[in-house]
């Protein structure tokens, strides 16, 4: 049994940048490698884990996804000890200054996030945010050190610890999208017990925060008849816009849009209504913003479904997530997988009108 | 060298046109290579090397189209309406000349601007071929156009349109020209449609499905008066690509690359690009997904009719493909 | 005159159980106002070396280490800051989520994205933003106005946590290569050298040390801890900014950072003049001259604006010859300064054997 509070912690103070994903893949992959029977890397670095269904070969198979990545920096140059910087994946530069982070450098170094004074900018860029170009960050070695340790092209990941709250909730890093790589490793747990028709593949994704390339190839290497992403949703917080976002710890979402298959879409609410699964529908009116946009047009094209965790201030370092929304969204994975029958290819339509 | 590039640069060949170009390289390296083809989309690849089913499947890719413009109307008068072909800017069009595939050369000039104060959008400007009326004109709707200037060269930099990315080309063919033997299945691919979003570079892939590749390009530089911040300068050596807007290298290719050229003493550089992207992310996003990498030229005033390169930069680039491709491959 | 003939107690020293210290001071939450954590640290640290200990009503914590023999001695007063920069909650819009105010002076564009601990307890709470998902292009180019930012302490109620309590921001100390990085370096450092000072003071003056309070709001401890004393020299021992950062053009294109404040690795800052206080030449005469005949590195740091204690103790009663002598941190006011131990330890060498030489006849001439 996974226990899900030490597990995302630790998932979440592992590095894992987009396209560097191997020590958060190798911290997933020894969990998972009791819960599933068979495991593999793609070639982009994507880890998937299969759990065999229970029917006769050839089974069909269902994937279910979860990025992996996290987002962060990257060195663009160095200048008197002090390191320039880009971002890799979506960032608000406002969140930025002050910020602690580690440099992974020739050995990983501890940082900080620097907003110049105002009269070392150039006129412009003085007062409102300083955009991300001109912030620095400062490792504290001397700049003969710095150029020793550093070169650029390296990383730099957010060092925010975890900050574990009241109400089961908590906050860091990467809890986009730790949080659903925690709820499909919930959901193979569950499922060690469960009777389930279809084989199973785990897919904790790489590079969705850049070119959603994981998934894109991943889906493509495994044809599976079905496909679901596990993603991160916007939790209703101050300052958000109430009809975009979604309250913490009241339940997850299912994504309703041209990513997601109306029919498949139609079996997740049933199986979430049966066991009293709270959830909310998210409309998606466009790109899905996660993986399901790759997956979907994969190889032949995949029915594809998009279930949401509801988080708090995302794309921060203190994105902040409720336990309970996990577990549910775990659960209601695995009673859908259960709950799939052989023949439910032939069942699925499109038409919403039947 | 120099006069391949003049060659390669001076030949007139946008985007979805470039049958002129393609015929110049096949005859650069029809007895090079063990076999030369061309797919669907008119993409041109050669092969050379192992062919044991051991032998690691490594694409090249260096596209060999450029930007351009297309007449979209000829008016009464005979002058040329056009739209753009790849990212052409419009600052760099006034007073500009273009010359169609047929040879016909026309200048760009522009409508009186309201607003004198901004550029004029690509609606407000023509192309003055010199004919008198519509039917004088030699210019079709849909005929295209590429940037009309000479190759130079100062010294061991040289200028010239088109070297975005027929310097890649350049480097693709020296390298297959040099390269004797290799336990590696080398394609050599010379993309087409890669100003207009990856397309050439796309299919190919799909169509290889190779174990690794390696796109050969240029990137910007940061080394001219307040210019933007880049750390990457002319005549500092090839540049491996970390990251560009459109993806991340593969960091094993990316080590492959450093480790190779550290051991080599190539000079290299190591490039974080901000805009832009290369046929490596088309390759890497293929199918099932494939380890790549980029090996870029540096380069000023890319899209402009002077691109300027150091042939310095291209040499090294040439040893370090050859030092990559002609050994045996493991990606740690 | 060298320094070992005139005190028996051997110079202080920064070694590791400096350093913890230093962590606990700088992990510990003070804001102006509410310095009872940081107090309970320093009151502990000073009790076994000195018998006259005082809390007096602001909560300044003063202590004497009289000095021995018969010669007169100059009565030097050393004050170092308790409090820092931090926040204030001032609403509790339900479900745990509180608006704050700032304390002292915080750059807001410093807040969003970050970590707290509230109270005395250190709840742990963060500062959220809004997804950049939700933002406009346009919205990114203002700075995100404190009243739009929460402190967010998690779903529910919680009976520790009320309108008023204090919080800081939840950065924990480490050591980088040469450096430290940490919260509340200002003044922390500073209180941790004057912590030595105590232990190890010298006997050829009478030693008056103030660690005082609410410097952050306006030098308010300083002054009745000066009042308190009635010194015959005032020394303020504070962290200034060091601004010894890159410009944008870069040195090659005429860019050279000429309003560097202080530069790290160049040892303690000797101060002329800044905004309160106008350093007593005899005071900047016998540091420098010190810091020379000793090898001790030091700088003078750009006279300019802000100030220190040292403004409120040279304004005491009939008037103080004063200065402040500061160690270089970088990034101020922020969730996570840097410092160079070097610095902290010169800093602290310097004080040492700077007072170890202080006589009256140091005053004896006019200024």
């Amino acid at each position: 049994m996974t226990e899900l509070l030490p597990f995302l912690k630790s998932l979440i103070s592992t590095s894992g940048l987009s396209g560097h994903e191997a020590p958060v893949r190798e911290l997933i992959e020894s969990t998972w490698q009791p819960l599933t029977d068979e495991m593999s890397v793609s070639r982009l670095g994507s880890l998937h884990g299969l759990k065999k269904g229970s029917s006769a070969d050839p089974r069909p198979t269902i994937l279910i996804a979860a990025h992996m990545d996290a987002i962060g920096l990257m060195v663009t140059s160095i200048q008197d000890g002090f390191l320039r910087v880009t971002e890799i994946g979506g960032l608000d530069a406002r969140v930025l200054p002050g910020q602690l982070v580690t440099v992974h450098g020739r050995r990983d170094l501890p940082g900080v996030i620097v907003q110049p004074p105002a009269h070392l900018l150039p006129p412009g860029a003085k007062d409102g945010p300083v955009p991300l170009n001109h912030l620095l960050v400062d490792v504290g070695l001397r700049p003969r050190q710095v150029n020793q340790q550093v070169r650029n092209g390296d990383l730099i990941s957010f060092s925010q610890e975890p900050v574990q709250m009241q109400g089961e909730t908590l906050a860091g890093r990467s809890l986009d999208n730790r949080a659903s790589v925690a709820a499909l490793t919930l959901c193979l747990d569950e499922l060690q017990t469960r009777d389930h028709a279809w084989d199973v593949w785990a897919v904790a994704t790489s590079q969705e925060e850049v070119t959603m390339g994981g998934a894109r190839t991943s889906a493509f290497h495994l044809r599976p008849e079905l496909a679901v992403a596990v993603d991160v949703t916007w939790g209703k917080s101050p300052s958000t816009p109430d009809h975009k976002t979604f309250p913490l710890g009241r339940g997850l979402t299912l994504g309703w849009g041209p990513n997601i298959h109306p029919g498949l879409h139609a079996s997740f609410k049933k199986v979430a209504d049966q066991f009293e699964i709270p959830y909310a529908t998210e409309v998606m009116p466009r790109h899905s913003g996660t993986d399901a946009f790759a997956l979907q047009v994969a190889a032949h094209g995949v029915p594809t479904m998009v279930v949401s965790i509801p988080l708090r201030y995302m794309h921060t370092p203190v994105e902040m997530v409720a336990l309970k929304d996990i577990r549910r969204t775990a659960h209601l994975l695995s009673e859908f997988i259960s709950q799939l029958d052989i023949d439910y290819m032939d069942k699925l339509t499109l038409d919403e009108l039947s | 060298m120099k006069s391949l590039i003049q060659e390669l640069v001076e030949t007139i060949s946008p985007s979805g046109y470039e049958a002129k170009v393609r015929e110049l390289i096949r005859t650069k390296i029809e007895t090079l290579a063990d076999e030369v083809q061309v797919d669907a989309l008119g993409n041109l690849i050669a092969v050379k090397g192992g062919n044991e089913s051991s032998a690691k499947r490594i694409m090249l890719a260096a596209h060999m189209d450029e930007i351009g413009i297309i007449a979209t109307h000829i008016d009464e008068a005979g002058f040329v309406r056009f739209t753009t072909i790849g990212g052409v800017s419009r600052h760099t069009c006034i007073g500009g000349r273009v010359r169609f595939l047929d040879g016909t050369q026309g200048v760009i000039y522009y409508e009186k601007l309201e607003n004198t104060s901004s550029l004029p959008t690509f609606s407000q400007m023509y192309v003055d071929v010199g004919a008198a009326s519509r039917k004088d004109c030699p210019v079709r709707v849909g005929d295209v156009a590429a940037f009309d200037r000479d190759f130079s060269a100062y010294g061991d930099r040289v200028v010239s349109k088109a070297m975005d990315d027929r310097i890649g080309v350049a480097v693709l063919i020296e390298t297959l020209r040099k390269l004797k033997k290799s336990p590696n299945q080398v394609y050599f691919v010379f993309s087409v449609q890669e100003e207009v979003g990856l397309r050439g570079a796309t299919t190919a892939a799909f169509g290889l499905d190779p174990d690794i590749g390696i796109a050969v390009d240029v990137t910007r530089s940061g080394d001219t008066p307040k210019g933007h911040k880049m750390d990457v300068s002319l005549g500092s050596g090839p540049a491996i690509k970390v990251r560009d807007s459109g993806m991340l290298s593969d960091p094993k290719v990316v080590d492959w690359m450093v480790n190779t050229a550290d051991d080599a003493k190539i000079p290299y550089q190591l490039e974080v690009l901000e805009g832009g992207t290369t046929d490596a992310r088309a390759i890497q996003l293929t199918r099932a997904g494939v380890p790549a990498g980029c090996i870029s030229i540096p380069c000023r005033y890319i899209h402009t009719p002077s691109e300027m390169v150091d042939l310095n930069d291209v040499k090294n680039a040439i040893e370090l493909l050859l030092e990559l491709i002609s050994q045996e491959v493991e990606l740690g | 005159m060298s320094a070992d003939s005139t005190t028996k107690n051997p110079a202080p020293k920064i070694r590791a159980a400096q350093t913890r210290l230093l962590r606990r001071l700088c992990e510990a939450c003070a804001v102006s106002g509410d310095e009872s954590e940081v107090r309970a640290i320093v009151l502990a640290q000073v009790r076994p070396h000195a018998d006259d200990i005082q809390v007096d009503a602001l909560g300044n914590v003063l202590v004497i280490r009289p000095g021995r023999g018969r010669k007169k001695r100059l009565r030097v007063m050393l004050a170092a800051h308790m409090d820092e920069i931090g926040f204030m909650l001032t609403h509790h819009d339900g479900d745990g989520i509180f608006r704050f105010d700032t304390v002292g002076g915080i750059d807001p564009r410093q807040l969003p994205g970050k970590s707290v601990w509230v109270g005395h307890d250190h709840i742990p709470g963060v500062i959220g933003a809004k997804p950049i998902h939700l933002t406009t292009s346009n919205e990114r180019k203002s700075t995100i106005s404190i009243d739009s930012l929460r402190i967010d302490i998690g779903l529910g109620s919680n009976t520790k946590v009320k309108v008023g309590d204090r919080a800081t921001f939840a950065t924990k100390f480490s050591r980088v290569g040469p450096s430290i990085r940490a919260k509340a370096l200002d003044d922390r450092l500073g209180v941790a050298t004057l912590i030595e000072l105590v232990k190890h003071a010298p006997e050829n003056i009478d030693l008056l040390a103030a660690f005082t309070v609410q410097e952050e709001v306006g030098l308010r401890g300083a002054q009745v801890a000066a009042y308190a004393f009635n010194p015959d020299v005032g020394i303020a021992v504070d962290s200034t900014p060091a601004m010894d950062l890159p410009t944008w053009e870069g040195a090659g294109d005429g860019g050279e950072n000429s309003r560097y404040n202080t530069r790290l690795d160049a040892g303690p800052a000797i101060y002329l003049a800044d905004s309160a206080t106008l350093a007593d030449p005899r005071l900047v005469r016998h540091l420098v001259d010190t810091a020379e005949s000793a090898n001790i590195p030091y700088q003078i740091r750009q006279p300019g604006g802000g100030g220190t204690d040292a403004g409120a103790i040279s304004r005491s009663r009939s008037g103080v010859p004063s200065i402040s002598v500061s160690i270089p941190g970088r990034y101020t006011h922020t969730a996570a300064g840097i410092a160079r131990v070097s610095d902290w330890r010169n800093t602290l060498a310097l004080l040492h054997t700077a007072l170890s030489t202080m006589t009256p006849d140091l005053l004896a001439i006019d200024r």
